[in-house]
């Protein structure tokens, strides 16, 4: 075992113990033991259906956008692709909003319904939380998806083209076992952040009966201050998400597509005017689905921006502070976990880093406050413990880009490496850095962005003077100030994007 | 670096000799934010004894309940009547030790633990531009306005929602379940907390949102708009009063003691109208900013004391979901 | 002496037996039908195969559980020589230091060896920027460089075409007597192996026959042999 696999178990078990531990605080906390309500089945069976359909619906609808993006080139490309990432940073509260401005009542959709004079269309119920769950996670597997298709060797394609491949053949042997290889773990995290998901589902689920069981742990917690049944229902939403894990793994096929030589390869498959109207058609579609809710809300912040005072920019410095130690913290944490994953007994890393996302962050957050108190004063810990639990919460997606590359490096250049000496620091330093610099570069602005709208924690721990920009936001909101909220909301949109564009571009244009 | 943080800790060390230690309030988000009344009460509050407030920001309730006897909190401010009770429960509360004579509130008080500080009848907020038929009182709203479309918050996730369950269980009694089904079709919306429902409502979704009597003075007052309006409702309104209490085991006994004193003064008080948009537990009306005295406010007021909300809870979330699940 | 003492490697169903030894000095091939395991013998030898039982010997030290990079002996693979993200240059020095902290005598040293192989001057380019052959070059001169007295070939130059691979072979012959080198390499092509190996081994049957002079083989053939030229 080499120090790198060896420091990715360790890691993992720290991960392991950083979601097991405050679980039990909070269980440990208990006044007394309640168990499962009746109600809980129709919440479970609500929590599981809604995050499956969305889950399998953000896929099938991210595949072609995908493909269209991967074999097309057009002016303004890298910033769709940019731009795809940012409904899933968006705070919840400005998604909802704007999707609602889109297809809600009044919105967009029936007002054009209404010129043909067809009924309107409801939002509201459980089309309305799909339609939310796939709003913020179908940019998401685009881009992991995208990842996966630009990892198809060039001459691979290169051969296809000369073997006249149709694109069905293409599809099939190409493709197809790409896909196969990379969809049930993306399948996966999308499925585990549905089953966390709660305001969303609450506020256009329309009612009771779109309960999921986070929101059954925030009523635990928050008003009902029932310890006990949150940890239960927190360990119920782990085990769900530990059970998912394992039957990814077992789903999940290697592409085994073997090592390019990295040259750059144009697409032969890409001819055809079918073809180009269809990819045209799936990234306009996508576009205007993804951007048309955040234009409509974040447009009418954006003369706000300039009014904002002060305390809103510095919100926004600790945010980005907040946002650059986590994307290193959680860089590092899948780096190794990644090693540790790619070696012999690998699988529990996966596994572990996968769960993290099924995490309930009220309970994570709650038992670090339980674990903490007797130490130290835990509001003096708000920000590192944001970006301690923001590491943790976005190590699956990190995960999700570096272990299919660790793979497909210890495949290709495992030998070489091992057959040279080449280990350790000089291994990261010329070998990994350089051949998992996208991934890297991925991982890091990805978590940047999430950590920078992150609400969860820090509203758990924050005293006035620490708040991020997120928790700004929402204060803003509660003042009536509904604008300044909306640019706010905006500056936090232009940050996360920001850090998420700055990683990326550093992990595609440096090194040879 | 090193001389750097000698000379920081060497700063504190000064700073601690000066000033005592801050007394801890804790306080609901909104309270303490720039555009709550958080900070002109501290600075009111600090200038009037050489001290300091440290406000520590969340849920109030809930920790304090996970610190128990740990908890670093000299007093707690935005405490709910309607979660009063549980806090109570916690034995952790002294006395206010505040004479409560002379309260500018429609409702007695005599809960010697909490003592109130600011209140606000719970009421649906309109649009005059968009909504022609106003319903002229609770059970109209519940038996015609098919078209009238609603915003509220979930009782089972916020304070204002159920402050609205508990309304209900007052006005319709047995009948409360069927008002809420009566009612589940043209709620377009349940949101966790306030800001979703409201955001909802200024953005032209929902006609009618549930929020309180005093919103439409921030309009009137900071956006000179003079559209929004509250429903008011003969059988009556829900009254929130948010409280506020010392904890026994504080460290800085006189100093607890002088802000609950300092609570129900004028000053203070005087800050509450434009800097939580609610109403003063105790200011005499000529006191109050203009453009609350435009507002429209319901004649009868209700409400249920600490206990008997304590006790009513399960039973009106139990109505809010029965009735909302016939939809 | 490279010696296999009653090694056994098992992958799956599949064992391959070899007690036996390959001489110093000498350019040894291993021949055998498609998937009789020369390959994974030479992973075992190279330290990528953990071996089920027996010992694997140089000149009498047991090299048997010493990771890959620590034994006394270099390989190179049918494809995959190369970091396509590393110039050449860089490529070839980890064979001095995987570090790459070169000390200047380093350097020259690195620089000669490419002089050596044909690659002057083309220190600075990505592996993709070379041809087939020069890429076989590079990972040659890599495995000179770092001097360890074996070099095990796993069908290194099958991509090339016939002029390009019998100049290669004239190069690994002339630079291994040159620096001193013993050689085991895997080929499927007979011609390779009367073109340069000294002597020959099969694999047949799961089993290591051991290595006779090539032409001897060639002139009188074994019945292993006859069945694999067939």
């Amino acid at each position: 075992m080499t120090t790198g696999t060896r420091l990715g178990h360790i890691a993992t078990g720290a991960v392991a113990a950083a979601l097991l531990l405050p679980l039990g605080a909070v269980a440990w906390r208990a006044e007394g033991w309640s168990g499962f309500r009746a109600s809980d089945g129709h919440v479970l069976w609500f929590t599981l259906w809604q995050a499956m359909v969305s889950a399998a619906l953000s896929i099938l609808l991210a595949v072609p956008v995908a493909r269209a993006l991967a074999r097309r080139r057009f002016p303004g490309r890298g910033w769709v692709v940019l731009l795809l990432g940012a409904p899933f940073i968006l705070p919840v509260i400005v998604a909802v909003l704007g999707l609602v401005a889109v297809f809600g009542r009044t919105g967009a959709v029936n007002t054009a319904l209404g010129w043909a004079d067809l009924g309107p269309v409801s939002i509201y119920g459980w089309q309305g939380v799909i339609l939310a769950h796939v709003f913020f996670n179908m940019p998401l597997a685009t881009r992991l998806i995208l990842q996966g298709w630009l990892a198809v060797p060039g001459e691979r394609l290169r051969l296809a083209a000369s073997l006249g491949f149709a694109p069905g053949d293409t599809f099939r042997l190409l493709e197809w076992p790409m896909l196969r290889g990379v969809v049930p773990g993306i399948f996966l995290v999308i499925f585990l952040i549905c089953t966390t998901s709660f305001a969303v589902a609450l506020a256009l689920g329309g009612g009771p009966r779109a309960t999921t069981v986070e929101l059954a742990i925030y009523q635990a917690f928050r008003f009902d201050f029932d310890l006990s049944r949150a940890a239960l229902l927190g360990a119920v939403q782990l085990c769900l998400g530990g059970a998912a894990a394992l039957l990814s793994l077992r789903l999940t096929l290697p592409s085994g597509f073997g090592a390019g030589l990295d040259r750059a390869v144009p697409r032969w498959d890409s001819g055809g005017w079918g073809l180009r109207v269809q990819d045209s058609a799936a990234i306009l579609l996508a576009c205007l689905f993804l951007l048309l809710p955040m234009v409509l809300v974040l447009s009418q912040g954006a003369l706000a921006v300039t009014g904002l005072p002060a305390s809103v920019w510095w919100a926004a410095v600790r945010s980005l502070a907040v946002a650059l130690t986590a994307a290193l913290a959680t860089t590092a944490l899948a780096f190794v976990m990644a090693q540790a994953a790619t070696g012999a007994r690998g699988g529990w890393a996966e596994v572990i880093g996968t769960l993290s996302v099924a995490a309930s962050p009220l309970v994570l957050g709650t038992g670090l406050y339980v674990l903490l108190l007797p130490v130290v004063n835990p509001v003096s810990m708000a920000l590192p413990v944001t970006v301690f639990v923001n590491a943790v919460l976005a190590l699956p997606f990190a995960l999700r880009a570096l272990i299919p590359a660790m793979r497909d490096l210890d495949r290709d250049y495992g030998r070489l490496s091992a057959s040279l000496g080449l280990g350790g620091l000089a291994w990261v330093r010329l070998v990994a850095l350089p051949r998992l610099r996208r991934p890297l570069g991925f991982a890091a602005g990805l978590t940047a962005a999430l950590a920078a709208g992150d609400l969860g924690v820090i509203a758990l721990f924050a005293s006035p003077d620490q708040a991020t920009l997120p928790l700004v936001l929402y204060q803003l909101m509660g003042a009536y100030r509904m604008e300044d909220a909306k640019a706010a909301a905006l500056i936090l949109v232009a940050l996360s994007l920001g850090l998420f564009w700055l990683f990326e571009r550093g992990g595609r244009h440096a090194g040879a | 670096m090193r001389s750097t943080i000698t000379i920081a800790a060497g700063l504190t060390l000064i700073g601690t000799a000066v000033a005592a230690e801050p007394l801890t309030v804790y306080a609901p988000d909104y309270f303490a934010s720039e555009w709550g009344p958080g900070p002109a009460i501290k600075a009111a509050f600090e200038a009037s004894c050489s001290c300091e407030i440290d406000y520590v920001t969340g849920d109030v309730l809930p920790r304090l309940r996970l610190e128990g006897e740990r908890t670093r909190a000299d007093v707690v401010i935005g405490l709910n009547t309607d979660d009063a009770e549980r806090a109570r429960a916690t034995g952790l509360f002294a006395p206010h030790n505040v004479d409560t004579m002379g309260l500018t509130m429609p409702v007695d008080w005599e809960d010697d633990v909490f003592l109130p500080f600011n209140w606000g009848h719970t009421a649906f907020v309109y649009d005059t531009t968009r909504v022609d038929d106003v319903p002229d009182s609770f059970r109209d709203l519940v038996d015609n306005h098919p078209d009238l479309t609603l915003a509220i918050q979930d009782p089972r996730t916020s304070v204002s929602g159920l402050a609205m369950a508990l309304w209900m269980h007052r006005v319709f009694g047995e009948e409360a379940t069927d008002a809420w089904a009566a009612l589940a079709p043209r709620i377009v919306t349940v949101t966790k907390g306030w800001s979703e429902s409201y955001g909802m409502f200024t953005d032209g979704e929902v006609e009618m949102v549930l929020s309180y009597t005093t919103s439409p003075a921030y309009h009137l007052i900071a956006e000179d708009d003079d559209t929004k309006k509250a429903a008011i409702f003969p059988e009556g309104h829900y009254v929130m009063v948010e409280t506020a209490g010392q904890l026994a085991r504080t460290d800085q006994p006189d100093l607890a003691q002088a802000f609950m004193d300092f609570i129900l003064s004028e000053e203070f008080q005087s800050i509450i109208p434009e800097g939580n948009w609610s109403l003063p537990a105790k200011l005499p009306p000529e006191r109050m900013p203009e453009g609350f005295a435009a507002l429209a406010m319901p004649e009868v007021a209700l409400i249920y004391d600490s206990a008997e909300a304590e006790a009513l809870r399960d039973t009106v979330i139990a109505e809010f979901e029965a009735g909302m699940a016939a939809r | 002496m490279l010696a296999l003492e009653d090694l056994r490697v098992e992958l799956g169903d599949f064992t391959l037996a070899a007690d036996a030894a390959f001489v110093e000095g000498r350019i040894t091939a291993l021949m055998g039908a498609s998937g009789s395991g020369k390959s994974t013998l030479l992973a075992a030898i190279a330290g990528f195969v953990a071996p089920a039982s027996g010992r694997i010997r140089v000149t009498g030290a047991d090299i048997t559980g010493l990771p890959p990079g620590e034994r006394p002996l270099s390989i190179l693979f049918q494809d995959q020589n190369l970091f396509p993200h590393l110039t050449v240059a860089r490529n070839i020095g980890l064979g001095l230091r995987p570090d790459l902290r070169l000390s200047a005598d380093q350097r020259a040293a690195r620089d000669a060896v490419l002089d050596r192989v044909g690659l002057t001057g083309l220190g600075d380019r990505l592996p993709r920027d070379l041809s087939g052959g020069q890429q076989s070059r590079a990972a040659l001169a890599r495995a000179l460089l770092r001097g360890r007295p074996w070099l095990l070939l796993d069908e290194p130059f099958s991509a090339l075409g016939p002029a390009l691979r019998a100049e290669m072979l004239a190069l690994l012959k002339e630079t291994a007597r040159g620096e001193g080198l013993s050689v085991v390499m895997v080929t499927h092509a007979p011609e390779d192996a009367l073109a340069i190996a000294d002597e020959t081994a099969l694999v047949s049957d799961g089993r290591l026959i051991a290595p006779v002079p090539t032409r001897a083989l060639f002139d009188a053939p074994t019945p292993e042999l006859r069945a694999y030229l067939g």
